[in-house]
């Protein structure tokens, strides 16, 4: 057994084990630092396929920013999380048996098309002679621009989305308005009267 | 590559990710914010299949599908959580089973 299978087995050991603590931890902030730990393997995986590009963006956007949301959000909500879990024992029984038919068919279909279709047709075609983040630069900006353009849309459609979804005017709450400031000139905003000497004056 | 791990061996881990994120989402019905973790999940192991495909292949389209699928991912964690916020801040809880008092 040589160092990459080594390497290949300890990885998807180690993702399939957090992915399925990620889905039954008691505490939804294990089942992030799981999840966190499920992508580490998963970019590891990528390295060991050469995909290297993609093993970084998957670090940096799922575990920089994607995870960090959940933890954010699951550490905000205070939740009794214990009565989240009610149902675990009552839907084990069929998330097993959904489970168990969905994998046998996959893995059966996934061997299938290994063995016959798709590892038959890779032969013809050799690899290019460029790093793997070059390759997917020159498809990606040439062939695929206008899809680069609406993955871009996306992301400003989901952000704005969200700012607009969480974004809440509380009443009650002072708030510095800087062009009624500066608009402030010394006729409105101070009066000047005469106090009779020994008198105060009344509102 | 090294002929012991082929295209075969990271499919199956790819189906067995994919399996873990269905059964999270059927035994966690209540908790939403494991059935969005479980999804990522689903979604990681469809990019571990689209990777493995590519590099296989020698078919570069492969990943630029994959960073798509990354885009649509965060997209969506990002949005879902926030209507999580929404619900919460609207119902004190976040249990989904009742979360038919957002229709409307």
């Amino acid at each position: 057994m040589d160092l990459q299978a080594i390497a290949f087995y300890v990885l998807s050991v180690v993702t399939i084990g957090a992915a399925l603590m990620v889905v039954s931890a008691r505490n939804p902030v294990h089942s992030v630092l799981f999840l966190i730990t499920t992508f580490f393997m998963a970019a590891g995986l990528f390295v060991l396929l050469g995909a290297e590009f993609l093993a970084m963006l998957l670090v940096v956007v799922y575990v920089g920013a994607v995870a960090v949301l959940f933890l954010f959000v699951v550490m905000m909500l205070d939740v009794d999380f214990g009565s989240l879990r009610s149902g675990f024992v009552r839907y084990l029984p069929a998330g097993m048996a959904v489970a168990g038919v969905l994998l046998v068919e996959t893995i059966l279909v996934s061997s299938a098309v290994a063995e016959r279709g798709a590892a038959a047709a890779a032969a013809g075609t050799p690899p290019p002679d460029v790093s793997n983040t070059e390759a997917i630069g020159r498809v990606l900006y040439t062939d695929y621009v206008y899809f680069f353009q609406a993955a871009g849309l996306v992301l400003l459609v989901a952000m704005i989305g969200a700012i607009v979804l969480t974004l809440r005017r509380r009443p009650g709450v002072k708030r510095q308005d800087i062009s009624a400031q500066t608009a402030r000139t010394p006729e409105r905003g101070m009066v000047v009267v005469q106090v009779k000497t020994g008198e105060g004056i009344a509102e | 590559m090294s002929p012991a791990i082929g295209l075969p061996h990271y499919l199956a881990v790819a189906a067995i990710l994919f399996t873990i994120g269905v059964f999270g989402i059927f035994v966690n019905r209540r908790n939403i914010i494991v059935i969005l973790m479980a999804i990522e999940l689903i979604l990681l192991a469809v990019n571990i299949n689209l990777v493995a495909f590519s590099m296989f292949l020698h078919d570069v389209v492969g990943q630029v599908f994959a960073m798509f699928v990354l885009t649509v991912a965060a997209a969506e964690a990002a949005v879902g959580l926030a209507i999580l916020v929404t619900f919460f801040r609207n119902r004190g809880d976040i249990a989904v089973d009742q979360a038919n008092m957002m229709k409307g």
